[in-house]
């Protein structure tokens, strides 16, 4: 007697409860602490946040323990929180002209105002293994923190502003109204920049990566020049009401890239550079430069330039599939049950097959049955049998 | 494996209803969700976007459909959720227990109990009745959408009544396969006016769709749509004059109830072929069996 | 008698460059326009403005006493598909090169309404037997076709539902000559027997000479010389035309 299966519940309480264990992995080996991940994993922990959309390191490194290291799951986590949260209002504007400084380097000059500053970068690292990682309780040795570089406080300006000043960059004003914000209006088509950068901020690093990389390879080409990129804190403020003007709330660390390139101008317009923009929270320069990339693929409209037919090129093609939570997502619902779409297209093909059958000419039905294989490979019965019946 | 299989599962973990606002999602959201739920009542078959929030299931799982639910639901509400209609499917099973726990709301498998009905792929065979809510779950809320990939393009061929392509596709099956090729997600007109995409219900339950008495609403989390089909509205699916549409279903009647008209679910019992047909309905299969109706593999308690 | 269609002083441009200005004409019921040029010439701006796929900046354009940019866009695409039509020069951009020959030339008929598949079907194959392709090729895709009947299919696609207005903007480009021949023959019976008006843009003279019974000269986007045919042909007025007629002679 056929029973329909039953029982999801208990399956799912299982399925969870054994998720918890391997999550935790074998007992006789310490278990990671939230704090641990966050100071140890911090480049794993700024993705989180960045495609998260939600600033909070504790919160990230715990939603990576959560998702035993699957970055995307984390990811997830975090979205799914972030949209329980109240909103207080919107910051002031983030200052990146004025952050405290890590990593900024220019690949357009050789010096700058503010100087080039390396900063903790795996750049100049050679790709070896570090086996004295492995040895457990071994300290790295202590860094030597130079003096002079101590105090540069100094400003660095944006070495853009720098061109911007000479006329050789495009204008870029400030707009005066507030943008929309992706996360609490629909996203409508066609998006204006403000809209793309929020997505492409918040959009799959290894797509957005992909994306850059094609037009490098001639997707779209934009001959693009690292103007400058930046990584370091910016102070965040908040304009209190009553008190009438902006106070700091905090700090964050942001990556921002501004990328140079090249434009012929056109008969209305003398030749000038134009610009890519990148900007993602946390330390992430690979998505900073990739998202500057695709950024300036996605102005060849505004700009007057040919639409080569470039995946960069078409913003429709690039916002609706940037978002790995979306993606993934959809990818995945496929292995839930379709046993209804699935029965009705048997349905319809075994239908469509019999039709078929009847209406081909007689002569082709009792098609010559090759010879029988030999008897030193019996052939299986059933499946044989099925075809006869049909 | 066996010994993992064997160990306890862990106790129920505490509600999450009191971490979390009634229904999960806030209120501002969730007047959100109402309006474009109404602006979808007053146009019928209207895809009205939406500002779809990321839930803590994934898109494509039916978010689309858990947010509309959240927006509607009362605590006075008794909630049935079926996917394949099946109560007891693991996403069925996940998503009800998503309200139980936030919104603390009784649930119920009878069709007829319940208020407000979350299903995924099917339409109840028991006709509902006034008062009722059916919300579906949707993953391309788009009928136009592999004809023309382009959103824009497509809202624009709404606006504008453009819809000769569809005809197009219907025409193509037929001079193709001698038939109209769709057999789940068939497309169809509401009130005279919009293109709408049932969502991937067989189009057997298609007729269902049409002058119902309960409100059934759509929601496409990933997508960001929400539209409705208000009661006693008429709904038509897309056909030629000389190749109507009629709706289908396997050629048996369900081997445990006996039912000869409700929608089938083919189930392969060995390696050699067999297979039995089962109702996939199971709320309506049960309730059938209760009251004595017997099916071809039923009628003696014999393997 | 009205003219079918009536513009007035209409204009054009893209920034600071001029697409068409000035442009003025009657179109006949039956009458074939023929508007010659060279590439630039604003030809191809002034067919996209009439056929309503451009916005003109100015002027007026009269279709039977009805204003077309005055028109909401269901009302003008509701024209497009009824009404008017319009032949490419790429068959590419006129057809649906996924859809088979029937579903091609069936569109326009399931776009007003057609709902009989038989009768839609019927009506298919009679128009690939008036643009002279065989009917068992009507489930073939267009793809699978030559560009000559390509671009016959496009014809019949368009003329399907029987339209007034027909635009066509350079029919017989990028074809053989032979292939081309044909075609104008073909042109020239469906334009007489439907009773046809035509806006044909073409650089080709001798298509001109073929096709229509009135033709506006344009360069830098001005009409710089109308008149009928023969008269434009035979005895040009204007330098310009002048040049282009015998720059065609010589060849």
């Amino acid at each position: 007697m056929y029973v329909a299966t039953k029982g999801g519940e208990r399956a799912i309480e299982a399925a969870h409860a054994w998720l918890a264990e391997e999550r935790r992995g074998d007992p006789a080996v310490p278990e990671l602490s939230v704090a641990q991940i966050r100071e140890q994993m911090s480049l794993a922990v700024n993705r989180v946040m960045a495609e998260g959309s939600l600033h909070d390191p504790d919160l990230a490194a715990l939603a990576i323990k959560q998702a035993r290291g699957d970055l995307i799951e984390a990811i997830f986590l975090i979205r799914a929180y972030r949209t329980t949260l109240p909103r207080f209002g919107a910051s002031v504007p983030v200052d990146t002209a004025r952050m405290a400084i890590d990593r900024r380097i220019s690949a357009t000059f050789k010096d700058v105002p503010g100087g080039q500053v390396l900063g903790p970068t795996f750049d100049y690292s050679h790709r070896l293994l570090d086996f004295a990682l492995m040895a457990e309780g071994a300290p790295p040795p202590a860094p030597t923190r130079d003096p002079e570089t101590a105090n540069t406080a100094a400003p660095a300006p944006h070495v853009l502003a720098l061109l911007d000043r000479d006329g050789l960059m495009e204008p870029q004003t400030d707009g005066a109204e507030t943008p929309p914000d992706l996360t609490r209006s629909p996203l409508e088509m066609p998006a204006e920049r403000a809209l793309r950068l929020q997505a492409l901020a918040r959009g799959d690093e290894g797509f957005i990566l992909g994306l850059a990389y094609s037009t490098q390879r001639g997707y779209g080409r934009t001959h693009a020049f690292v103007g400058e990129l930046r990584i370091g804190r910016c102070i965040v403020e908040m304009e209190i009401p009553e008190l009438g003007f902006a106070v700091g709330i905090g700090e964050i660390e942001l990556t921002e890239c501004e990328t140079v390139n090249q434009f012929t101008g056109s008969k209305t317009e003398p030749a000038q550079f134009t610009r890519g923009y990148g900007l993602v929270p946390g330390q992430s320069e690979r998505k900073a430069i990739a998202m500057s990339l695709v950024d300036r693929a996605l102005r060849w409209e505004e700009l007057g330039e040919d639409n080569t037919g470039a995946p960069a090129q078409d913003a429709e093609f690039v916002l609706s599939h940037c978002d790995n939570i979306q993606a993934t997502g959809f990818l995945e619902h496929i292995k839930l049950p379709h046993y209804v779409d699935f029965q009705s297209e048997l349905e319809l093909i075994r239908r469509l097959r019999r039709e078929a059958v009847a209406a081909a000419p007689q002569s082709a039905a009792p098609a010559a049955h090759s010879a029988p294989a030999p008897s030193s490979s019996p052939a299986p019965s059933s499946p044989a049998k099925g075809e006869a019946a049909e | 494996m066996t010994a993992r299989a064997t160990r306890k599962a862990r106790p129920e973990r505490p509600a999450m209803s009191e971490d979390y606002n009634f229904a999960y999602l806030d209120e501002d959201t969730k007047r959100m969700i109402r309006r474009a739920l109404l602006k979808g009542i007053a146009i019928p078959g209207y895809q009205v976007p939406f500002a779809s929030r990321e839930m803590p299931m994934p898109y494509g799982w039916g978010t689309g459909g858990v947010q509309v639910t959240a927006a509607c639901l009362v605590p006075e509400d008794r909630l049935k959720v079926i996917d394949q209609g099946a109560d007891d499917t693991t996403n069925a099973v996940s998503i009800r227990r998503f309200f139980e726990r936030t919104a603390g709301v009784a649930t119920t498998t009878r069709t007829r109990e319940a208020t407000l009905i979350q299903t995924r792929h099917r339409i109840p065979e028991e006709p509902l009745r006034e008062g009722q809510i059916l919300v579906y779950q949707v993953p391309i809320p788009e009928p136009l959408r592999f004809l023309e990939p382009r959103e824009s393009e497509t809202r624009r061929m709404h606006a504008l009544e453009d819809y000769g392509l569809m005809h197009v596709k219907l025409y193509e099956d037929i001079a193709r396969h001698g038939e109209i090729a769709t057999s789940y997600a068939y497309p169809v007109r509401v009130a005279g006016r919009h293109v709408m995409d049932p969502s991937p219900i067989p189009k057997f339950d298609n007729p269902k769709l049409s002058g119902n008495a309960a409100i059934q609403l759509f929601g496409a989390g990933r997508e960001q749509r929400i539209y409705a089909v208000p009661p006693w509205t008429q709904v038509v699916s897309l056909d030629f004059e000389d190749h109507p549409f009629t709706p289908s279903k396997a050629d048996a009647a369900c081997d445990l109830c006996g039912a000869a008209g409700s929608y089938l679910d083919e189930v392969i019992t060995d390696d050699a072929g067999s297979r039995m047909f089962v109702c996939s309905d199971t709320d309506y299969c049960t309730t059938r069996q209760a009251e004595g109706h017997r099916g071809r593999l039923n009628r003696e308690e014999v393997a | 008698m009205s003219p079918l269609l009536r513009v007035e002083s209409l204009g054009k441009s893209y920034g600071a460059r001029l697409g068409c200005a000035e442009v003025s004409f009657d179109l006949w019921p039956g009458e074939v326009l023929g508007i010659v040029g060279e590439s630039g010439s604003g030809k191809s701006t002034l067919l996209g403005c009439l056929a309503g796929h451009l916005a003109a900046d100015s002027g007026r354009i009269l279709y039977r006493g009805r204003d077309t940019r005055a028109m909401s866009e269901p009302e003008r695409r509701m024209l497009a598909r009824t009404e008017w039509a319009f032949v490419h020069q790429n068959p590419r951009d006129g057809l649906r090169m996924g859809v088979s020959a029937g579903g091609n030339v069936g569109e326009r008929l399931m776009a007003v309404g057609a709902r009989n598949y038989g009768q839609i079907r019927a009506a298919a194959t009679d128009w690939l037997g008036r643009v002279e392709i065989a009917a068992t090729r009507i489930d073939d895709r267009p793809r699978q076709f030559s560009g000559g009947m390509q671009q016959r299919l496009q014809i019949a696609r368009n003329l399907v539902t029987g339209p007034r207005l027909v635009f066509m903007d350079e029919p017989t480009g990028g074809l053989d000559v032979s292939v081309q021949a044909r075609l104008l023959d073909l042109l020239r019976g469906l334009v007489r027997d439907m009773g046809l008006s035509v806006v044909i843009v073409t650089h080709d003279l001798a298509v001109a000479r073929l096709l229509a019974d009135r033709l506006m000269v344009m360069k830098d986007g001005h009409v710089i010389e109308q008149g009928l045919t023969d008269q434009v042909l035979d005895d040009p007025q204007a330098a310009y035309t002048q040049l282009l007629v015998s720059s065609v002679l010589q060849v």
